[in-house]
């Protein structure tokens, strides 16, 4: 188990600096930089001026220079400064981030206290109309794009009660807090209960089958019993690997979310910042996301393995 | 998507003698949801072909005097605020959704196969530098590396093609080696290094072909999602661009304005998007169900 947690931590760190050079790489590969968007944007026409800002900016050094200055800057809290708002970047984004980690708490909570017990009904109950109901109700929910359901929502709203749930200000009471996120939040989390609820099934399935299901059957207990209490504690580890994948990918999700409902979290300043070329925001942000993404995964590993004791790692 | 207690009769090898239709005709009854994908699926196919006889209207051409005009005899489906066609532009919307979803599921799994072949086949410092680079694009998920992808290419068809393949790649990259590293052992290919035949030729010719049935799964799986992800990407407008009539782009941002005023431009690309998903989607259990009862999960 330790030299496995090692070698798992030297990998983690590995994807980590590939995922820095591809997205640092990647952006210098745009056409128009920020200068020439600045330049264009003031008006300017020298060409003095534009060497002078790229200057100021950094842009001017070779990509090289540029990787490890922002590397060396990342190991000590220095993310650097947003172009646009040419505040540090780490003051951009730290506020943000609060508000996205409750929407997708929240989104992660429905998925599964949703997810979890419907796919559990459609396995006891297979082949028959509910079965087959929440079968089809799941594969819709991994068909519609999320800004769609997103958009739904605020229509349903508007149409019933007359308003728009849609971010304006920053709410007063934690109950406003909760109650102006959730909304967002089922529309982020109803793809991923739907495959929480798809796997949920099929893993049950799985297991209702095997021998010692039919065992307890027939010492007489009761299929409440059966069902709860042998069959779901172990049809539930593939879904919680699959419940630690979704917490991490839910971004996507809340990208186009917080766009819809006007939310100001990490996931709208992502495509914000992108739109202005902003390469210290961009950067730190896809390195963030990429951070909560491996950890997430490390730690559904470790977690497996404490939940399933079938499974060492001895390697 | 079936009951592991389902177990359907005579599909997998059909009576030799009996004819296409018959085949065709034991699969339909055999996978009913399949059935609806493929529907789904070729009605699908059909809009993009033949937008241009089906539009009725130009998708392109605006009309100040049909602006956000409601859905009537002419207009089925409404017009949106340059007074543009909704219907039209669904249908040209179609061509826009199958060019992407075909073109970057395509690309990114010949990219991914040959990744995963290699990796699979060859093995040592080839696959430990696949293996690392398949874990870096898999760290993202799949709509920011496709947008980070998509604002560095540039928005246009091809960049957006190559964007979404790009988070595509690592998915077939893994299916591939996984299973060219169980081929690999297999006496047939043992048998085929022993008459002489060259490494490349057994991993292309032997190898390669047995993959296939896995390959298909993931690939329809895939087109499913490459379709969200274009329109994810043209909602935020970092994909297909003005005037193209992408179904993400008739519902980006601005649609939250017509969600009380013109509920129609809301409504009908949402569902042509959750149609065409829900065709690859059912199309795509039943091939899983069909050809690798394994991958199940």
């Amino acid at each position: 188990m330790g030299t496995y947690l090692i070698r798992r931590f030297l990998l983690m760190l590995v994807t980590l600096f590939g995922i820095s050079v591809l997205v640092f790489v990647m952006l210098r590969l745009v056409p128009g930089n920020i200068a020439d968007i600045l330049f264009d944007a003031a008006g300017m026409i020298n060409p003095a001026e534009k060497a002078q800002l790229e200057k100021e900016l950094g842009l001017d050094q070779s990509i090289v220079v540029q990787y490890l200055k922002w590397v060396g800057g990342l190991a000590h809290g220095d993310l650097g400064y947003s172009y646009v708002s040419e505040k540090p970047a780490i003051d951009e984004i730290l506020p943000r981030i609060p508000i996205t980690a409750k929407l997708a708490g929240l989104a992660l909570a429905f998925s599964v206290l949703f997810g979890v017990p419907l796919g559990v009904i459609s396995a006891v109950r297979q082949n028959s109309a509910l079965d087959y109901v929440l079968r089809i109700i799941s594969l819709s929910g991994l068909s519609m794009p999320s800004f769609w359901l997103g958009l739904l929502i605020l229509m349903a709203f508007g149409a019933w009660f007359g308003m728009i749930p849609i971010y304006t200000a920053p709410p007063p009471t934690l109950w406003d807090e909760l109650l102006l996120y959730s909304v967002p939040a089922v529309a982020v989390g109803f793809r991923s209960s739907a495959l929480i609820m798809r796997l949920t099934r099929s893993s049950m399935l799985e297991v209702l089958r095997q021998d010692y299901i039919r065992t307890a059957r027939a010492k007489g207990a009761s299929d409440a019993t059966v069902n709860y209490h042998h069959a779901l504690r172990n049809a539930i580890l593939p879904v919680v690997t699959v419940i630690g994948i979704e917490a991490a990918f839910l971004m996507g999700g809340l990208i186009v979310t917080e766009t819809v409902f006007n939310i100001p979290g990490v996931a709208r300043f992502l495509v914000e910042a992108i739109r202005w070329r902003d390469y210290p925001i961009v950067q730190n942000l896809v390195m963030f996301i990429a951070v909560v993404a491996v950890l997430t995964n490390f730690i559904v590993d470790l977690l497996y393995a404490v939940l399933d004791p079938r499974i060492k790692y001895a390697d | 998507m079936y009951g592991i207690d389902y177990v359907p009769e005579s599909t997998d090898e059909p009576v030799r003698g009996e004819s296409l239709w018959a085949k065709l005709w034991s699969l339909a009854v055999a996978y009913p949801l399949g059935l609806a994908g493929a529907i789904i699926m070729a009605a699908f196919v059909l809009a993009a072909v033949f937008a241009d006889a089906l539009a009725r209207f130009d998708p392109l051409t605006t009309n100040a005097a049909l602006s956000l005009a409601r859905p009537d005899a002419a207009h089925w489906l409404g017009a949106d605020f340059m007074g543009r066609d909704v219907y039209a532009r669904l249908m040209y919307g179609a061509r826009i959704s199958l060019a992407v979803g075909l073109g970057s599921t395509c690309l990114g799994c010949a990219l991914g196969v040959v990744l995963g072949l290699a990796s699979g086949y060859l093995g040592g410092w080839v696959d430990l530098v696949v293996q690392r680079l398949v874990d870096v694009m898999q760290a993202l998920p799949l709509l920011v590396l496709a947008l980070v992808m998509a604002a560095s290419l540039g928005p246009s068809l091809g960049n957006t093609i190559i964007a979404i393949s790009i988070p595509l790649v690592p998915y077939a990259a893994r299916v591939i080696r996984s299973n060219t590293l169980t081929l690999r052992e297999m006496p047939f290919v043992e048998a085929a290094r022993a008459v002489g035949m060259s490494e490349f030729r057994i991993a292309v010719r032997h190898v390669l072909p047995n993959t296939l049935a896995p390959l298909i799964v993931l690939a329809t799986a895939q087109l499913g999602s490459a379709i969200l992800t274009e329109a994810s990407l043209s909602f935020l407008g970092l994909g297909i661009p003005e005037p193209y009539p992408s179904w993400g782009r008739m519902l980006s941002e601005s649609a939250a304005e017509y969600v009380r005023t013109a509920p129609w431009l809301v409504v009908f690309p949402g569902i042509a998007i959750s149609l065409a998903v829900f065709g690859t989607n059912l199309l795509g259990d039943a091939l899983r169900d069909l050809l690798d009862p394994r991958l199940r999960h």
